[in-house]
């Protein structure tokens, strides 16, 4: 079975712009069932240290789903998401135009019950307007051996 | 809504349980996030790769851990790191618990920081995700 190699790490995707609505923020935090007044209360976010409305810890899943990809062709039979980590910088905000790509940052291999298994790293980095990173979105894939 | 002086390490905090989870809600979370996987959102297609219906996203479980972070968090401390490693398969009807403990309390450049261990589990006690949050307080 053809493994992956180090050669796709640095390998990056295009970069793409999103747009943070307010519309987007509340459905987001429905959907989770979450009533936090900071994502949906405008006068209540504004008298918090936060200054504003913003958007919950994981909305950046969403932003993530827009983008184009990689540049690298991946057995999707073999991918599980295993790890998700948010570093955050910044809270992201409704209005917010955020330039976002994703990377492949590491690569790296354990043994596992069925062989040795990949883990592949990839980075979605989030910068606002100023270049400056808002939140950098890591996902932690397991490119597992396919059964026989 | 947590108060740095009042934590201590190995503390137990108060728990968050979800309404149960419903299939409605996946087709919400599947239409906000943009994951429009039918193994999420359709039973046939779920059933034809072997499951018995669909399952909740990875990431809707994770956003339930959210809400609880940002809950003991309140306008005192503000996230900043999250990571989940995903467990045990959520699916429609499972009520979630999140839990959290009290991992270490630390100063770092000036300001207080307190990282917590936190467990997403099934009333079954199955652990649907497990991770663990930093939050920087002011």
């Amino acid at each position: 079975m053809v493994n992956l190699d180090q050669s796709i790490v640095g390998v990056s995707g295009e970069v793409f712009s999103f747009e943070v609505e307010k519309r987007h923020i509340r459905q987001f935090a429905h959907a989770i069932g979450d009533r936090n007044p900071l994502y949906t209360d405008q006068n209540y976010a504004e008298n918090t240290f936060y200054g504003g409305l913003i958007a919950p810890p994981t909305f950046p899943v969403a932003i993530s789903s827009e983008g184009g990809g990689l540049p690298l062709t991946l057995d999707e039979r073999r991918m599980l998401h295993g790890e998700q980590e948010f570093i955050y910088y910044k809270p992201i905000r409704p209005g917010d135009r955020l330039s976002c790509q994703m990377k492949v940052t590491d690569l790296y291999e354990k043994e596992g019950k069925s062989g040795t298994m990949q883990f592949l790293v990839i980075d979605t980095e989030m910068k606002d307007e100023a270049g400056e990173m808002v939140v950098i979105s890591r996902m932690n894939i397991v490119y597992r051996p396919l059964p026989r | 809504m947590l108060e740095y002086k009042e934590l201590k390490e190995g503390q137990v905090l108060e728990p968050l349980t979800k309404e149960p989870v419903t299939k409605v809600q996946l087709v919400q979370y599947a239409g906000a996030s943009g994951d429009f996987n039918p193994l999420h959102t359709d039973d046939e297609f779920a059933k034809s790769i072997g499951m018995n219906g669909v399952i909740a996203h990875g990431m809707l479980v994770m956003g339930f851990l959210g809400e609880y972070v940002m809950k003991l968090a309140g306008t005192n401390a503000e996230t900043t790191r999250f990571r989940m490693r995903f467990g045990a398969m959520t699916r429609p009807g499972d009520v979630i618990t999140c839990s959290a403990v009290v991992k270490e309390l630390y100063e770092e450049a000036g300001k207080k920081y307190v990282s917590l261990s936190l467990t997403a589990a099934k009333s079954s006690e199955e652990t649907v995700g497990s991770g663990q949050a930093v939050l920087k307080f002011y």
